[in-house]
């Protein structure tokens, strides 16, 4: 951290409490994330990944403290601050959120839609290029509810990529898919960090795509309520004081597949 | 002969030792099968200074022993008597130990325990907090309808279309039959007291203000809140679950504008439409009973109704409905956007929409009526 980079963090988090339901999950939560890093944020079930990660992109107010992003204020900006910057990020959610009533390629055209002037037929044409790159091509004209769950995770994921996002963000992407539907979608995270640069913060507690993909991580913890590690993963799991970081990362990951 | 063995019954057998009290257990303990009661079995026993516990003839067992040893442990500790469980076998220690720790550890006060302050404080909180929604939400919904005069090409025609359809052209059977029935009924009413005193005729007066002045957007909108309503809070509130309208915030898109906006537009176009078909209907109900039952030419009727109606009567009842028809709209779009993130959320917020939806309407008819009267019109 002490050579620290010439270019401005994508993320700086600065004294973040969040709450949840007028609880105090989380408390004094700081730290950056470098661009164009993948960055995970693991934890126990019940210790606030999801929080911070609601907190972060702006859907839910945190109690106190700041986030910025590429430098730019995000928790004090005003509305309209907000929605420029909102269109720099992507997001996956747990269940890929798609919306129901739209097709595939509506779905992956909205934001298009909502925040570009480009017209119909160029729209179209990137959103199947999106649904393409994450291997849905042909699903086009699909309903969420016709695709699979591993399906609708992609199509989320081409969605979340739909504006050439600078941040993407993913909650729990390997939650509910079966092994090889998961590191499949591990190797496309990979590919869109190393395809775009986009900065990847993941929330996540599968140590398999915690190995295979993290640059650095942080693992927040529900009795401290806030961070207590940081770093590399092999590092923490080798160096780490804390017995409880130690003991999280080095769990054999298989469970009799 | 391999029929399986009968279960043996639970037995407890007190035997005294010296100053100790040795409780044997034997048998098969099943929470599902017949227990012995500790409080009879040592009813008229002599308080000993030891109690010890042995399970070496007990056979299959469950939590039902562990049960009984809790009862035991507790009659010791209340008369201050030692016991002593080392004879029982390891499984049944260490449950046993688990059970009272369990049983022990004082529980916090639950979070959902609340005095009478604390209740009366929630709810007033929830009350304030409902209602800075609802005018947030208004708020919202009038600056994404200026937002739609200024850029029409933004708003989402195919869904309010799509809408449209669902809550007018869908509606037309339900509302074709209720509206016709009201209109017989009413008609029937009329003409049994008219008739005593030959005014049939003014069956046609009657039916034909109150369905166009009252009946027709008033029986228009609670279908409509029950129909309408229900769907848009239970639609949003399912999208909400599926943390849909998450997935629309990240993306800087207002879920007012992409969702409410739409459902909003088509309720108030299609109300007044709806309405004025309501009106026709009730009218072509009234003339039925008319015709049927005293007598009076459909054309009668359609002359009298003519001259009694005016076009003013016939605005009022369109300005009402349009007003219901926001008026669902609002109660059905924010009790989805505010719903629990849940299956019984999703319910409730169906429910309240409807409750709030009628609600509204009766209350929004009564300030209409005051109005009306001191405008005379």
């Amino acid at each position: 951290m002490s050579a620290a980079p010439p270019a401005v963090p994508a993320i700086e988090v600065q004294g973040l409490e969040c709450a949840y339901e007028e609880r105090i999950i989380l408390k004094g939560v700081t730290f950056q994330v470098r661009r164009g890093e993948i960055f995970f944020i693991i934890g126990g079930s019940g210790c606030g990944k999801t929080t911070l990660l609601r907190n972060l992109v702006g859907l839910e107010a945190p109690v106190r403290g700041t986030v910025r992003f590429l430098g730019r204020p995000f928790t004090e900006a005003d509305s309209a601050a907000r929605r420029e910057q909102l269109k720099t990020f992507g997001m996956l959610f747990q269940g890929g959120a798609l919306w129901s009533s739209l097709t595939l390629r509506e779905n992956v055209a909205l934001p298009l839609e909502e925040h570009t002037a480009l017209p119909r037929a160029e729209i179209d044409a990137l959103a199947s290029l999106r649904l393409a790159q994450v291997g849905l091509a042909g699903f086009e004209g699909y309903y969420p509810s016709e695709i699979s769950g591993g399906m609708r995770k992609r199509a989320g994921l081409a969605r979340a990529l739909a504006l050439d996002p600078a941040i993407v963000f993913f909650d729990e992407p390997s939650a509910g898919l079966d092994p090889v539907t998961s590191r499949n979608l591990d190797d496309l995270v990979r590919q869109v960090r190393d395809t775009f640069g986009t900065t990847i913060v993941t929330v996540s507690h599968e140590l398999r795509s915690i190995y295979a993909l993290a640059d650095r991580l942080i693992m927040l913890d529900r009795e401290a309520q806030g961070i207590i590690a940081e770093g590399k993963p092999e590092e923490l799991a080798a160096g780490s004081p804390d017995p409880r970081v130690r003991e999280f990362l080095t769990l054999s990951p298989v469970h009799g597949t | 002969m391999t029929s399986a063995p009968e279960p043996a019954a639970a037995r407890a057998t007190l035997q005294p030792a010296g100053d100790a009290l040795d409780v044997a257990l034997a048998g098969d303990w099943r929470l599902a099968g017949v227990q012995p009661s500790w409080i009879d079995l040592t009813a008229g026993v002599v308080l000993p200074a030891r109690v010890r516990v042995t399970a070496e003839a007990v056979g299959t067992w469950d939590s039902a022993l562990l049960l009984f040893l809790a009862e035991i442990a507790a009659w010791c500790r209340a008369r201050s008597i030692p016991y002593d469980t080392s004879a029982l076998s390891e499984r049944m220690r260490v449950l046993f130990e688990q059970l009272e720790a369990a049983s022990a550890a004082n529980p916090a006060l639950a979070p959902h325990a609340e005095n009478f302050l604390v209740t009366v404080g929630n709810a007033t909180r929830h009350v304030v907090g409902t209602a800075r929604a609802s005018v947030s939400f208004v708020g919202e919904a009038s600056l994404a309808f200026g937002q739609l005069l200024r850029r029409p090409r933004k708003f989402r025609w195919k869904d309010c279309l799509d809408q449209m359809q669902q809550v007018g052209a869908m509606a037309l059977p339900i509302v074709s039959l209720i509206s016709f029935l009201i209109g017989l009924t009413l008609a029937y009413q009329a003409a049994v007291e008219l008739r005593q005193f030959g005014a049939d005729i003014y069956v046609a007066d009657l039916v034909g203000l109150s369905i166009v002045r009252e009946m027709g957007p008033m029986m228009t909108a609670v279908i409509l809140a029950g129909r309408t309503g229900a769907a848009f809070a239970a639609t949003i509130g399912n999208m909400r679950a599926n943390e849909e309208i998450d997935a629309l915030q990240t993306l800087g898109i207002s879920p007012v504008s992409f969702l409410a906006l739409p459902r909003l537009v088509a309720l108030g176009v299609m109300m007044p439409l709806l309405a004025l078909y309501a009106n026709a209907v009730g009218i072509i109900g009234g003339m039925i009973v008319a015709s049927g039952i005293l007598q009076i030419p459909p054309s009668a009727y359609w002359i009298e109704t003519k001259s009694i109606v005016d076009l003013h009567d016939v605005t009022t009842g369109l300005i009402k409905a349009t007003t219901f028809g926001l008026l669902i709209g609002l109660a059905g779009c924010l009790c989805g956007l505010r719903a629990d993130r849940s299956a019984a959320g999703v319910g409730r917020a169906a429910t309240s929409a409807v409750v709030t939806s009628v609600l509204l309407i009766i209350v929004a008819d009564s300030l209409f009526a005051i109005i009306f009267n001191l405008l005379h019109v």
